[in-house]
């Protein structure tokens, strides 16, 4: 066995361990089930953004031959929510709808056309009230009722204020203040596979398969709402469809079809429709920003002030988590001495949005890269070395108390600095080139809701059939059975094939909280080499207690001698992150057991008589502690670099009249293969204290920097500003126009609205003696 | 537009010929060959990502040419060879294609696959040397949102040089 670093398994560009499951057409997502006699569900969906609904009449329904069962919101009134403090969702609403797509009821009938048919035969009389569409339409006093009764004023939903360190003091001592104001519009996930669900009950049992990302918060949420013990309900995950954040929330076909399963006695199915998904949502907030930065003479960040205010749609999903991500972040990719975060989440009647992949982060990161460039402008410094005059070390603690540890800011922009020629570039009319960096978690530190629990378990079985390894990990396409598989190997000797996985299913296998905020390498990963650890020293002892070397015998051998020592022979490993939160209210959004970095290059040609961009190329570092495979992060960095790209160009979430202007995949633009340039990718390594062999997230960070690089050198090609997300052909071309009248060359927001935040909450910076963070022990 | 359901429903026998074998199957007139080759013949390779034809995702092969399966009526195409993911392998041999993208980390969630798999292998029918933009052109009509397209490009390179 060859073993390159000191590893055999680890840093290996090796296959995904399901892949010729899915190249063969032989992975089972959830909607290729079909168990005997399953009943096909369809959902009748609000055609009104903002209504109360006056009666539901299902007769008509019920009628029609083939329907088995039609349900309505007075079969599932029990409320839910992804975060405890939202419990704001019912899985079908009886009193009110709150955008258009608000489920009201669902048919269970032997063909989905019936079921189709059957929700239209449902006659729902409305009180149509007057729909609130817009962040400033949330702020001011609604014409007919508030969207939600809780939060406030008006359709305000939450409110954050926080203040660390002196600021007005970091002000008064700023050689240069600069405001700007920037916008991201929403966009959505736009998975290739529509969500989908199947239902069974079975001796007095609920087993669900669902396309989810987080088995274990639909388990919860199931046993809520269906008023069951968790112990009466299994969640598999099926093979899985891609995610990118949008299949991390219980949603409501998952709870529907259960609850049918449960009154027919029959498996139940129901599979999203296209524009179904559209409306089931939960992406990319549409953030407005105002960012107050003051800044040294030669570039030095002295105080920040950073305002937010979030289109949330209508209901909570991860809102809380999102508004303060909107904040928590800036100061992990900048030492910034004196901060102010304030920040706001409305309610609109559009679909929930909720966590995509950077959660609440792109929209800041855009804002505050482009922020810096315009103060080196304004300064005549050179933004690259502006920035990096600001970068955060290893082993600091930020103003909010964010611990870093290993963090690769410098290298990575020194690698996308030299491949790209950035200082040397050659000037020609249209062409220009941008830099942004990035960061981002690899797990967050605190569970969704609160508890001293591990987040992540796993269990290892070995026996003369060989090891099997469980863990709760839902592999969304990213790999992370994969990972479980490289690092149970690596500590027994073996090959990631010769490790059986039993994966995401909440009867067999240990907790692990899902496949959302980059957590799975990081904490299933660690749980996974605990458990191989332990098990590799029960083989070790046995081997040796029979007068050899564990590395003379075969691991047949080994396995034997064990398992006629100890008998059956199981381990388990669990992790836990270190507790890190800062001594403040809000302080748990934020924290990481390690910060992932980015640094991005973006090339372009820009044409001023049409505004149409053309990507030349994109450079892109990440510092992921340790490539635990390489092939899949290198897969996780390119996949990222596109879905930035789309976002900076193209996608967007927009609504008209209350209505989604385009919930079709022909209309909702993504980047075709045509689309998307060459991507060169430097995985930049730092070895992290605390990660399974150093690693840390490669899933969203890489986003995060692509998104300001567009635009930066959109202003490099052309010397105007675009501060609006998607960076579009007309906003270049509007920006253009105004420069040629003698008018700002900018395409953006006018301004920020006046926003009742409360008064700051003042947090003393962390003490001088935690700047060297000490790493915690594992 | 609602939806209605016509009783009795038109049904027709057609003989499909899918991946090398003849079936008879009694089906209503509209149903589509995607919800056919899926629904009727548990042939759930074949994904669908929007029903409309926007995505590729259903993409098979009608007598080697790509083609939307959610668009065809199977009375279309009675009596023509069709050809889905699961015929792609020999036995359990896998196609060089299926072996490159296995391999080079093509396929992350997978979904999308099927359909660019069956895309690729026309490609590689009428041009066994395509250059990386002929791969773009031919595989535009696939969306993929995990990959970002690039491995699947170099998977479909080293698929051509092995069958070269």
């Amino acid at each position: 066995m060859t073993k390159q670093n000191g590893f055999a398994v680890i840093g290996k560009p090796l296959p995904k361990v399901d892949a010729v499951s899915r190249v063969t057409g032989q992975a089972i997502y959830a909607d290729d089930m079909l168990p005997p006699r399953t009943l096909h569900c369809r959902i009748l969906r609000s055609p009104h953004p903002h209504a109360r609904i006056l009666s539901i009449d299902t007769s008509a329904a019920r009628r029609i031959p083939g329907v088995v069962a039609v349900i309505t919101g007075a079969d599932l009134p029990i409320k839910f929510g992804i975060l405890p403090v939202t419990q704001d969702e019912r899985a079908l609403e009886h009193e009110k709808v709150r955008y258009v797509g608000d489920p009201i009821a669902a048919v269970a009938a032997t063909e989905e056309e019936i079921a189709a048919a059957a929700c239209d035969a449902i006659a729902v009389e409305y009180e149509v009230l007057d729909p609130v569409m817009s962040i400033d339409a949330a702020l001011a006093n609604p014409k007919d009722e508030r969207i939600q009764e809780y939060g406030g004023p008006n359709n305000i939903h939450k409110l954050v204020a926080l203040e660390f360190g002196d600021v007005d003091a970091g002000f008064a001592r700023a050689d240069h203040v600069r405001e700007d104001v920037f916008f991201f519009q929403g966009n959505t996930h736009l998975p290739m596979e529509q969500h989908s669900a199947v239902a069974t009950y079975v001796d007095g049992k609920v087993t669900l398969w669902s396309s989810t990302q987080v088995v274990h918060y639909v388990h919860r949420a199931l046993a809520k709402v269906l008023e069951l013990p968790m112990n009466r309900i299994r969640v598999i995950g099926a093979a899985h469809g891609g995610g990118f954040g949008g299949k991390t929330d219980p949603f409501a076909h998952e709870i529907v079809v259960a609850k049918l399963a449960m009154m027919t006695g029959r498996p139940v199915k129901c599979t999203l429709t296209r524009e179904e998904v559209f409306y089931a949502h939960r992406g990319r907030h549409p953030v407005l920003m105002w960012v107050r930065t003051g800044v040294t003479t030669d570039g030095r960040i002295t105080a920040m002030h950073f305002k937010t205010a979030l289109d949330g749609g209508a209901y909570g999903s991860y809102g809380v988590a999102s508004t303060f991500y909107t904040g928590a972040l800036q100061t992990v990719t900048y030492d910034i001495r004196a901060y102010r975060f304030e920040g706001c989440r409305v309610f609109t009647n559009k679909p929930p949005c909720g966590p995509k992949r950077g959660h609440g982060t792109p929209q800041p990161r855009f804002a505050i890269e482009l922020h810096l460039e315009k103060i080196a402008h304004d300064l005549g410094l050179d933004p690259v070395d502006m920035k990096r005059r600001n970068f955060v070390r290893p082993m600091t603690r930020t103003v909010n108390w964010l611990r870093v540890t290993s963090c690769g800011l410098e290298e990575c922009t020194a690698r996308v600095m030299d491949a790209s020629g950035f200082r040397m570039r050659n000037r020609r009319p249209g062409h220009g080139m941008g830099f942004a960096i990035s960061s981002y978690l690899s797990g967050a530190g605190t569970a969704i809701y609160w508890n001293d629990m591990p987040h992540s378990e796993v269990q290892i079985k070995v026996d003369r059939g060989g090891v099997t390894a469980f863990c709760g990990a839902m592999d969304i396409g990213q790999g992370s059975d994969s990972v479980l598989a490289a690092v149970v190997a690596e500590e027994l000797g073996l090959q990631p094939k010769d490790i059986r996985l039993v994966t995401a299913d909440t009867d067999t296998t240990p907790i692990d909280l899902g496949s959302y905020s980059s957590r799975v390498t990081f904490m299933a990963g660690n749980a996974a080499l605990e458990a191989a650890r332990k098990m590799r020293a029960l083989l070790v002892e046995a081997v040796e207690a029979s007068g050899r070397r564990f590395e003379e015998v075969t691991f047949e051998e080994a396995i034997v001698l064990a398992e006629a020592r100890f008998g059956t022979l199981t381990s388990a490993g669990s992790y836990t992150p270190p507790k890190i939160a800062g001594p403040y209210k809000g302080s748990g959004v934020g924290p990481s057991p390690a910060y992932s970095y980015s640094a991005c290059v973006v090339d372009l040609d820009a044409d001023p008589r049409t505004g149409l961009l053309h990507i030349n190329k994109v450079w892109i570092a990440h510092d992921v502690g340790r490539a635990i495979n390489p092939l899949l992060v290198e897969g996780q960095v390119e996949g990222s670099v596109y879905m930035g790209l789309g976002e900076a160009l193209m996608e967007e979430q927009t609504f008209r009249k209350g209505l989604h202007k385009w919930p079709s995949m022909l209309e909702y633009k993504s980047p075709t293969f045509l689309d998307m340039p060459d991507v060169e990718t430097f995985i930049v390594e730092t070895n992290d204290p605390e990660g399974p062999y150093g690693a840390k997230e490669a899933g969203q960070g890489p986003l995060l920097p692509v998104i300001p690089a567009v635009s930066a050198a959109v202003f490099d090609a052309l010397g105007v500003w675009i501060d609006e997300v998607p960076v579009t052909p007309e906003k270049i071309v509007e920006a253009l126009r105004r420069q040629g009248k003698g008018e700002a060359g900018r395409y953006g927001p006018p301004g920020f609205p006046d926003i009742p935040y409360p008064p700051c909450i003042k947090v003393e910076p962390p003490p001088r003696e935690l700047d060297l963070a000490a790493p915690a022990t594992i | 537009m609602k939806n209605e359901v016509k009783r009795p429903v038109d049904r027709h026998v057609v003989a499909l010929h899918v991946n090398g074998e003849r079936t008879e199957l009694l089906l209503p007139v509209h149903k589509t060959l995607l919800e056919v080759l899926r629904e009727d013949m548990q042939l759930t390779g074949t994904k669908h990502g929007c029903e409309l034809g926007e995505c590729g995702t259903c993409t098979v092969l009608v007598d080697g040419r790509p083609e939307l399966s959610c668009l065809l009526l199977p009375i279309q195409i009675e009596g023509r060879a069709i050809t889905t993911v699961e015929g792609l392998a020999s036995g359990s041999e896998l196609h060089p294609l299926q072996q490159a993208f296995a391999e080079l980390g093509a396929a992350q969630c997978g979904y999308c696959t099927p359909g660019i798999l069956l895309a690729s292998k026309s490609l590689l029918e009428s041009n066994r040397n395509p250059s990386r933009d002929e791969i773009r052109e031919a595989l535009a009509g696939n969306l993929c949102r995990c990959t970002g397209y690039a491995k699947i490009l170099d998977a479909v390179e080293l698929a051509a040089a092995r069958m070269a």
